[in-house]
């Protein structure tokens, strides 16, 4: 694989958010992670596809899984990889991100992967910088990749997204999993439900052509994917939901409920899970239904695509050439 | 075997179905299993057991949505026994208890010790309202769903308005998520602290710290944009003045979810009857002007306020034979609810289905009870009484263990003969001995 040559796969220089993608750019990305999946389970993962490029994990917000995944990502595509993590103060956030861009762009990255708390930081920091951007996950915004290596998921196990029936479970008011997904599901021709409390949906969520179920168990009739989200226990004890275990009693995905989707219903869950809050054990280990660890393999091998896809049109604009 | 109950020659009055009509109804194994207007007119039944009405009201139980005990935490001033007692005296069938208990019904557990007690101990039916935030506070939802799943049949901070809009907004929120039915009691925290009677000229002279009725209607106003929001059932627990009132007939027309109700108190007695400083007549919301006291009753007649309660609060002597401004809210009334909405009838403004209709049908219908009805097939709840029976209300009289009535020596016509609940009589007047 050789990026000169390759075919461009993303019309932008930066991967913000899974709106602006058409489903084209989508499926241009899967078909190379399909390809990234095979050289991981090679003996030698290694490519040199990125040589001499310079990778900067810059994140505000703590994440071991995304920032792994991001981390291995780039090294296994040849980059030199920075990790910077940055606890965010709560004062004056916002000249902190731009001081903070402006001193990167003197270190010359080619692509910085960024996860802040706050919506449109990524964004922000994509009209500041000459690099590269992807979103590893702004505040309730997006994480684009998040959603494709879901999507990636679902089409490996051999589901067509066209006519899917996925419902998306939990806190969809804070979670910018399930803005992405949304996106990416139904530009892709699959239904969309969302399944959460009322305190849990945002407003209007209806809008996004999604359908809405208060009631777990009608929302879960008939569905081939079930995707639980976290649900951050900040949001517990009273604020927006009134427990843990009234939430697992209405909410918790354990096999009973489950047994009203459809039989071959897959559970997909981004991590880390509460067990015995939004998930029962007994169904997150069941290998039967459960791709969560799929999901982890398959995060690897889509960030390697964004990567490469990136890395294409920066050999395209001769910026940083090698 | 079956077991039946035959009654003839009655003044059936059905409210659901607008029934006013001279007949018989038939109970077996505890329901209605039979009723109309020509049931046993020409024949005698061939019951075991006949009651002959002698063209007394046979109407469904009274439901009282309004009614505080002292079970558990206060067992000298009310037990859910003796709560029982004076329902079934007064010809309610079933009596719906706040939360604000020691400890406050906020677990699902309580509300199912509740249940339990109540069924062992209770005449009449008792249905708990579960608290809406924990202890009360106003801060934390409870658990909602769970507790409507250990049979809470809504959800109510009892006689405390939430002060915080964001708290409230987001329990309404999650409420409409199970669709239950929110009871909310108005009046503003802040403006009537302290506050002991309503604000005018008869305070004034009295020298007692007093609340205007805005205090009341600005949080109807508030719960009414929060209903809109979130698509919560509300229902006003208990409104006293002509503000809150125009405000609620609004939402209404705007199709909002909302009802409320009305104290029988609110209907009988103003500021005034306060007079020199009768504790027993210190309430909340306070009792307020003659006009208010009559848009209050106009409200009843003309069907813009739903429901009326009891609003029972049984205080003891040490909590009431206190200075005014000391002594605790609240009035019994379970036993005058039924006299006191007559009241209303006997004034002529309203005929007598259309006052029971308001402690029947109404209140089962908002609480969802298959309950307050005449039908074929629902719970054998009923009272019978004699609507034009002169009397005098003797405080002694009372079945209730505290005897804080605001209406001591009040003349009334209509009180409960003889109550049923489940086809078993739980009160007969014509047994009572003098207490």
């Amino acid at each position: 694989m050789t990026s000169a040559t390759a075919a461009p796969i993303l019309s932008s220089s930066h991967l913000l958010g899974i709106e602006g993608l058409s489903a084209g750019e989508i499926t241009g990305l899967l078909d190379l992670a399909d390809e990234y999946v095979r050289l991981n389970r090679a003996a030698d993962k290694k490519s040199a596809l990125l040589r001499g490029r310079t990778l900067i994990n810059l994140f505000f917000e703590a994440s071991t899984r995304t920032q792994s995944s991001f981390e291995l990502a780039g090294k296994r595509l040849g980059a030199d990889v920075l990790n910077m993590s940055v606890k965010t103060s709560s004062v004056s956030k916002g000249e902190t991100l731009l001081d903070t861009a402006a001193t990167l762009n003197a270190m010359r990255p080619d692509i910085l992967i960024v996860r802040h708390p706050d919506s449109g930081a990524a964004e922000l920091l994509a009209r500041k910088l000459d690099c590269s951007v992807v979103n590893a996950g702004d505040g309730s915004h997006e994480h684009p990749t998040q959603a494709l290596l879901d999507a990636l998921t679902i089409r490996r196990r051999g589901r067509k997204f066209e006519g899917l029936i996925v419902a998306i479970c939990g806190d969809i008011a804070h979670s910018r999993v399930a803005r992405s997904n949304i996106h990416l599901l139904s530009r892709m021709g699959a239904r969309v439900r969302l399944i959460a409390p009322r305190t849990l949906l945002p407003a209007d969520a209806d809008r996004f052509g999604a359908d809405i179920f208060t009631d777990m168990r009608e929302g879960l009739k008939g569905v081939d994917i079930v995707m639980m989200l976290r649900l951050q226990l900040e949001r517990m004890a009273g604020a927006l939901v009134p427990s843990t275990r009234e939430y697992f009693r209405f909410y918790g995905l354990d096999h009973e409920k489950l047994k009203l989707a459809k039989p071959s219903a897959l559970v997909m869950h981004p991590g880390p899970m509460n067990r015995g809050v939004e998930i029962d054990s007994a169904v997150a280990d069941d290998l039967e239904v459960s791709v969560i660890q799929e999901q982890v393999e398959n995060g690897v091998a889509i960030r390697m695509a964004v990567l490469d896809a990136l890395n294409r049109g920066l050999a395209l604009e001769g910026r940083n050439a090698p | 075997m079956t077991k039946r109950l035959a009654f003839r020659n009655a003044r059936l009055i059905d409210p659901a179905s607008g029934l006013d009509a001279r007949g018989g109804l038939l109970v077996e194994n505890g329901k209605i299993a039979d009723v109309g207007p020509r049931l046993f007119n020409d024949a005698d039944p061939h019951d075991p057991e006949v009651i002959d009405c002698k063209g007394l009201v046979l109407a469904p139980g009274l439901i009282d949505m309004r009614v505080f005990t002292g079970e558990p935490g206060s067992e000298h001033r009310e037990t859910l026994a003796s709560a029982g007692e004076a329902a079934a005296a007064g010809g309610v069938t079933t009596i719906i208890v706040m939360p604000n208990t020691d400890p406050v019904l906020d677990e699902p557990s309580l509300v199912d010790f509740i249940r339990r007690r109540a069924a062992a101990t209770s005449k009449v039916r008792v249905l708990p309202m579960a608290a809406l935030t924990h202890a009360l506070e106003g801060e934390r939802m409870t658990e909602i769903g769970l507790l409507h799943e250990a049979g809470a049949v809504a959800f109510t901070d009892g006689d405390r308005s939430i002060a915080n809009t964001r708290v409230l907004r987001r329990a309404l929120s999650y409420a409409a998520t199970f669709d239950v039915l929110i009871v909310g009691h108005a009046e503003d925290p802040e403006l009537s602290a302290n506050t002991a009677m309503n604000e005018g000229e008869f305070a004034t002279r009295l020298g007692i710290p007093a609340a205007p009725p805005a205090a009341e209607t600005m949080i109807v106003e508030r719960d009414i944009r929060l209903v809109e929001l979130t698509g919560a059932r509300y229902h006003f627990a208990q409104i006293s003045c002509r503000a809150s009132l125009e405000a609620i007939v609004a939402a209404k027309a705007r199709g909002l979810p909302i009802t409320c109700g009305v104290s029988a108190h609110h209907l009988s007695l103003n500021e005034l009857d306060v007079g020199s400083y009768f504790t027993f007549r210190k309430v909340k919301p306070p009792l307020r002007s003659e006009a208010d006291r009559a848009e209050m009753a106009d409200g009843i007649a003309e069907g813009h306020i739903d429901v009326i309660v009891s609003s029972h609060d049984p205080q003891a002597a040490d909590t009431k034979r206190l200075p005014f401004a000391q002594a605790a809210f609240g009035t019994v009334g379970l036993e005058t609810l039924l006299p006191a909405a007559l009241t209303i009838h006997h004034n002529g403004r309203a005929n007598l289905g259309h006052i029971l209709k308001t402690m029947t049908e109404a209140p089962a219908r908002i609480l969802g009870l298959d309950s307050g009805k005449l039908a074929k097939g629902t719970p054998a709840d009923m009272v019978l009484f004699d609507p034009d029976e002169p009397f005098v209300l003797d405080p002694a009289d009372l079945h209730s263990r505290a005897r804080n009535t605001p209406f001591e020596g009040r003349k009334f016509q209509g009180r409960a003969k003889m109550t049923f609940v489940g086809g078993e009589c739980v009160f007969d007047r014509a047994k009572e001995k003098k207490r």
